[in-house]
């Protein structure tokens, strides 16, 4: 027996020393990838016409803040309309209403389905299709009568035109996030005695945050972006301004470069807020503590715990 | 004879086309327990969601310490109960689910607090005093601040029992509370629910743990088709059972 067991028995490895595996096509893809870099960075040294002087002198200018600060209260005042009237319609989906759930599927319908900038002018001119609006009972008597072109300023058309916008997308991203709570979270809070308002206010809607914060983070990074559109119907906002100057001055470029500079740094600081929104809404969604807040900004991946499945934001 | 704990007479519910109860008459004394057993899709879990009126019943009447539960009797006519009535006659009945359902957001303290602060606005203090000597009942004290995925099954069931509780209801509801567990965490459970029953809280447990009803049930409902095929005491029924569909099951489950 012994005989046997030692004829088969296989040769003594330890594969503790193993060798790296090697992967040659990583390093021809690197070498690449560094060689485009290399080129790209003398691109924008050596260039002359990047005017990199004209680009200091702009960047940090009053009329540039004060199309900065445009931009800014444009994008919270739109997002905060649209959040507000996502969760609105997003109810309205799950209603068990027949007619808000068709009303509000109406409404991300339209507004999903037609572009922004064309909402945004028709808000505009809305004064072309109704002269005057007013409020009062419904096909009764008016108690307030309006002139439309002074009621719908660029600054209001902006903010509807994004803001309804927005809503629609929202709406679907918040509808995404409430159905994707286990309904036996409903159960449990039922069982318990907890109202409906209750129930939706501390057991639903935060755990649904989860699943709501990380695609929100990125429609208020494209609503910054998306309120440059307002430029069409004369609003100065960031891009307006310095369309305005580089149409005096014909320094084009270097004045796209003070607006691209200026959007990736508020980008960049809403990408931070971001991060510490949803290592908030993480407690208790794995076994370990929350990602840290560098290996986020690092795009680092999460090591042991799954990640939990994110909905892809609709664009 | 005081009231019954529950009084249900001629329980009808259906979903859809399918009739899952087909006329339930159950009656509870109060500090009783009662363990309904059954093959899975007899009802029996439907009919203890219609007990706390998680599902609403399509016929008959469920009585809960004499309160018509869902639905209110007036001159003659019976009109169903508005949302506010039904949460606040839940309130008295606690509830433990299969899955558990514990608020993962919350650590297990704050689960068991919640619906204390919240629905019966307790004091914070007072709330988490009970808390943690229910914590300290069902074994757990030293679980507090973690967070129920840090908890294995039996424990989350344990916090679970815990949390319902914690509202002092007058009436417990058990949906299969081991199934879901694995066997060697079912003990630990079992052995909490078992203490209870001892201390004379009236309990209605849906279960296939044959061994728990011998042992701690006042009587055992056996359910198949929606409707009650035998009912009595433990020994009789499980041992000497008259009906040949409890037979068939018991010899399967045992």
């Amino acid at each position: 027996m012994t005989t046997a067991t030692e004829r088969h028995s296989p040769p003594e490895v330890d594969v503790a020393g193993a060798a790296r595996t090697r992967h040659p096509l990583r390093w021809v893809a690197s070498i690449i990838l560094l060689v485009l870099a290399a080129q790209l960075v003398n691109l924008l040294i050596t260039n002359p016409n990047f005017k990199w002087d004209v680009v200091a002198r702009y960047f940090n200018a009053q009329v540039i803040g004060a199309g900065i600060i445009t931009t800014l209260y444009l994008t919270v005042i739109a997002m905060a309309v649209g959040v507000v009237l996502g969760v609105i319609v997003a109810m309205g989906r799950l209603s068990q209403n027949p007619i808000a759930r068709i009303v509000s599927g109406l409404y991300v319908w339209f507004f999903r389905g037609t572009p922004v900038l064309v909402q945004l002018v028709l808000w505009y001119n809305l004064s072309a299709l109704m002269p005057q609006i007013s409020f009062g009972i419904p096909f009764g008597p008016e108690f307030l009568t309006a002139d439309t072109n002074k009621l719908i300023t660029p600054l209001l058309a902006a903010i509807l035109g994004l803001g309804l916008n927005e809503a629609a997308y929202m709406a679907e991203i918040i509808r995404g996030g409430l159905m994707s709570v286990d309904p036996g979270q409903t159960e449990a809070a039922s069982a318990l005695g907890m109202s409906r308002g209750r129930t939706f206010r501390r057991i639903i809607l935060p755990q649904a945050m989860r699943f709501i914060v990380p695609p929100t983070g990125s429609q208020v990074i494209s609503m910054l972006k998306a309120t440059s559109l307002v430029s069409v119907i004369a609003l100065a906002d960031l891009l307006y301004t310095v369309q305005a100057i580089y149409n005096r001055t014909f320094q084009t470029i270097p004045l796209l470069i003070v607006a691209c500079v200026w959007y990736l740094v508020i980008t960049s600081i809403l990408y931070v807020g971001q991060s510490f929104i949803e290592r908030h809404y993480a407690r208790g969604a794995t076994r370990n503590a929350p990602q840290s807040f560098w290996s986020f900004l690092l795009f680092r991946r999460r090591q042991s715990a799954p990640a939990p499945t994110r909905e892809e934001t609709p664009s | 004879m005081s009231t019954p704990m529950v009084h249900a007479r001629a329980v009808r519910k259906s979903f859809g086309h399918l009739e899952v109860l087909k006329g339930i008459d159950l009656t509870v004394e109060r500090g009783e327990v009662v363990v309904i057993l059954g093959p899975s899709g007899s009802g029996k879990s439907t009919f203890l969601r219609c007990v706390n009126h998680l599902e609403t019943i399509d016929g008959g009447a469920i009585h809960v310490d004499g309160e018509l539960i869902g639905f209110r009797a007036h001159g003659g006519r019976v009109h169903h109960l508005g949302d506010r009535d039904i949460t606040r006659q839940r309130r008295e009945i606690g509830m433990v689910f299969q899955q558990f359902n514990l608020f993962p957001h919350f650590t297990v303290v704050q689960n068991i607090m919640e619906a204390p602060v919240g629905v019966r606005r307790e004091s914070r203090a007072q709330a988490r005093t009970r808390a943690l000597a229910l914590l300290e009942r069902v074994g757990l004290a030293d679980k507090t601040n973690s967070y129920p995925r840090q908890l294995s099954g039996g424990q989350q069931q344990r916090v679970a029992i815990a949390r319902a509780l914690a509202m002092q209801p007058k009436l417990m509801l058990f949906d299969e509370p081991t199934s879901a567990l694995d066997p060697e965490l079912v003990g630990e459970v079992l052995a909490t629910m078992k203490g209870l029953a001892t201390d004379g809280l009236t309990m209605i447990v849906v279960t296939h743990e044959v061994g728990f009803a011998r042992e701690v049930a006042d009587r055992v409902v056996f359910m198949d088709g929606g409707v009650i095929v035998e009912a009595g005491p433990p020994a009789e029924v499980l041992d000497n059972p008259q009906n040949p569909r409890t037979r068939a099951f018991l010899s399967k489950v045992l």
